[in-house]
């Protein structure tokens, strides 16, 4: 048993469905840690399309789901800026007019934390034993860095590794382009955006991209893949919880 | 000029095929974020200078009607009038009604937007009065008959080479025939070419930067000058601005000055700040005999007090175009109207309506960055937000996406068939991934794979997995 905080790890539907192995290193850098993680069953998706889309109502109905699927934890965490965004910063939006609700999101924003961000500023998490050779450019997602004030944390935590060296990418605050269904809606202007956003990281010379956020670590990977890169990409709590054994982003 | 906001796919098209275009993109992408960071960091007390910036304009706007009542007195106090206009009608028909009494045939104009929004120019030209642009930019888009493509360079989309083009056809009848390439050199053959103009005009026609309450004082910053010659050699000055102009004290327009010049173009000032109160007076040098300001409102009021007044704020510094990662990748033409960018995908909708419109909120992948810079903190992504909803209601969106979110909606609000679904649906795309861990199409998503490859699913979902690590422990 974990004496540490009692944890709800909101998967996100990207981690569920595409990359299980971004979960399984969450849960491991948490438990490190000593938090007890429960994930609830219940979690689908945090309703960002809908909410996106101007879709409000379905947005609330979805958020309604999370909020009673994380009630009671003392802290909700989410391999994903974008995610744990939605939740802390527009569940309390798209409940502001409901008396019960609103406080409850309200509530709900106030425990949710961005994985490197919780464990930097919450568990104070020091002296990771992975390690991990390489030179890592680290993309920071504009939901990470504007909406949960992530940007120092997962650089500390790569920082304690031996074997990792940093490299910075020229432009870094500028969005890769995703933007979630953007980027197929207008998919001619996410890719406008994507090509400058590659050659960015390229032109820093790292052998690995990592970020926070899987949308846009797709994004950016399957443009590199696409022109040919061979820059292996990889969510931040693969490297950290130094679980690597499976193939990056976009390679088998 | 006619909105073409409801064809912006086929603009999009356009812009990212246009080299030109991209090669000048490429430029403000550069120069206009480094010299704003620069500046912003060198200046500690720039964010409690925002603050105090936002609280004068909300403080304003709470008491806009007073403050402009203010403003109108002083005006006429200091022997000027001010004309209310409601409409972009209203204010064409007053400026041709001053122009025609001042009996002049040219006018001189300084970079102004309230003159584009409400198209001034055309309106003019019909009635027979010539309108000479004299803001460098605003010269070069007159020759071209284009419209502004940023609120600040107005012809931040033209190349050297093309500027080049644009002054040997347009030059070659004063003599000038010869092709210029430099920059230094085009900048004075435009003034060469512009010099006499200023002298030609009875009107001059400006507009302002900030309207000062307590004085009755128009402001207006430039970089090159010109606006100075234009409201100050010809008889008549009109300035031409929109009601949220206005700003209480002297005080609050320095305040308001010190953030603008250093989010615009990263200078700590320009290199112009004029003020003009009122006709010249007995003992001054100079100044014209009569000083009029239109004010315009075009549905501005409304806004007051709706989840849109927060853009009222705006200062039109341009910083929320520069850090734009779609205004980088299509231009401000492809917006469809006068005003493009981040503050334009929020303003456009008010005048042009959401039905014309609905793509300029909703073409963004909400990075936050133009929030991030605005000097007046405005929350520009909020408000897009919230066109995003008027447009969803009124069923705007294209049919395939809007069945595709419901399809997503419904099946993400059942998590037990959720789960079994997608479970199938990504062992289906792991196959298709096989053997490179990628898919380079998929049906519906070709938005994407056009340009990308998609990463393919590892297999198993995490909650399935997880599901049977669960089982496997207890």
């Amino acid at each position: 048993m974990n004496a540490g905080p009692r944890v709800g790890l909101f998967v996100t539907c990207l981690v569920d469905l595409f990359r299980p192995s971004v979960g399984f290193a969450a849960v491991k850098l948490l438990e490190d840690a000593g938090c007890s993680v429960e994930v609830p069953t219940a979690q689908t998706c945090c309703g960002q399309p809908a909410y996106n889309a101007g879709d409000r109502r379905d947005a609330r109905a979805i958020a309604e789901n999370v909020l009673r699927a994380f009630e009671g934890f003392e802290y909700v965490v989410a391999p994903s800026g974008s995610c744990a965004g939605m939740i802390k910063q527009h569940y309390p939006q798209l409940f502001a007019d409901d008396p019960v609700l609103g406080p409850a999101a309200q509530a709900l924003a106030a425990r949710t934390w961005e994985l490197t961000g919780f464990l930097v500023d919450v568990l104070k998490v020091s002296g990771l034993t992975a390690r991990y050779d390489g030179t890592v450019a680290y993309h920071d997602s504009c939901s990470s860095l504007r909406e949960m004030n992530v940007r120092d944390q997962p650089r500390a935590l790569l920082a304690q590794f031996e074997g990792v060296e940093l490299a910075d990418i020229s432009d870094g605050e500028a969005c890769c382009g995703f933007g979630g269904t953007f980027a197929v809606k207008y998919g001619d202007i996410s890719a406008q955006i994507v090509g400058k956003k590659a050659a960015n990281v390229v032109r820093t010379g790292a052998d690995t991209l990592v970020a926070g956020d899987l949308g846009c670590l797709f994004n950016i990977a399957g443009k590199l893949k696409r022109d040919g890169a061979t820059m292996k990409v990889r969510h931040a709590a693969e490297i950290l919880a130094g679980m690597t054994d499976d193939p990056p982003i976009g390679e088998a | 000029m006619q909105p073409t906001s409801a064809r912006f796919h086929d603009n999009v098209d356009k812009a990212l095929r246009d080299s030109d275009l991209q090669t000048a993109l490429h430029r403000v992408d550069k120069n206009f974020t480094s010299r704003r960071t620069a500046a912003v960091t060198a200046m500690p007390e720039f964010e409690a200078l925002r603050d105090e910036a936002v609280q004068i304009k909300n403080h304003t706007l709470d008491h806009l009607d007073l403050y402009l009542e203010k403003f109108e007195e002083n005006v006429t106090a200091a022997g000027g009038q001010v004309h209310w206009a409601a409409t972009p009608e209203d204010a064409r028909q007053i400026i041709l009604d001053l122009c025609q009494a001042a009996g002049t045939r040219t006018v001189t104009k300084g970079k102004s937007m309230i003159a584009e929004e409400v198209a001034l120019n055309p309106f003019l030209e019909e009635h027979g009065i010539t309108p000479v642009e004299t803001d460098l930019g605003e010269y070069i888009i007159q020759l071209a008959d284009e419209p502004p493509s940023h609120i600040i360079g107005p012809a931040i989309h033209k190349t050297k080479e093309q500027v080049s083009d644009l002054f040997v056809t347009h030059h070659a009848k004063l003599g000038k025939t010869e092709r210029l390439t430099e920059g230094e050199d085009l900048v004075a053959e435009a003034r060469d070419v512009l010099r006499p103009r200023y002298l030609e005009a009875d009107v001059g026609i400006t507009g302002a930067n900030f309207l000062i309450a307590e004085t009755g004082t128009s402001v207006i910053v430039t970089n090159e000058g010109n606006g100075d010659l234009t409201q100050q050699l010809p008889r008549t000055h009109i300035v031409i601005a929109s009601l949220e102009k206005v700003v209480p004290t002297l005080e609050d327009a320095s305040t308001i000055l010190r953030v603008l010049a250093r989010s615009a173009t990263g200078q700590q000032m320009s290199v112009y700040t004029t003020f003009s109160t009122g006709p010249r007076r007995a003992n001054d040098p100079d100044g014209p005999d009569a000083f009029h300001v239109v004010l315009l409102d075009n549905g501005r009021s409304k806004l007051l007090g709706s989840e849109f007044q927060d853009i009222l704020r705006c200062i039109r510094c341009g910083a929320c175009f520069n850090h734009c990662p779609v205004y980088a990748s299509i231009g401000g033409h492809a917006y469809g109207w006068v005003y493009s960018g981040p503050m334009g995908a929020v303003l456009t909708p008010t005048m042009i309506g959401i039905d014309q419109a609905h793509h300029l909120p909703n073409a963004t992948p909400f990075c936050g960055r133009c929030e991030a810079v605005c000097p007046m903190r405005i929350p520009l992504p909020k408000m897009m937000r919230h066109w995003r909803a008027q447009a969803f209601d009124k069923k705007l969106d294209a049919v395939r996406q809007r069945l595709a979110l419901r399809a997503w909606v419904w099946l993400a609000r059942r998590p037990a068939l959720y789960r079994r679904l997608s479970g199938l649906a990504v062992r289906y795309l792991a196959w298709r991934g096989r053997p490179l861990g990628r898919l380079r199409d998929l049906p519906f998503a070709e938005g994407w794979t056009a340009s990308r490859d998609l990463p393919a699913p590892q297999g198993r979902t995490f909650s399935a997995q997880w599901a049977q690590r669960r089982r496997g422990n207890t």
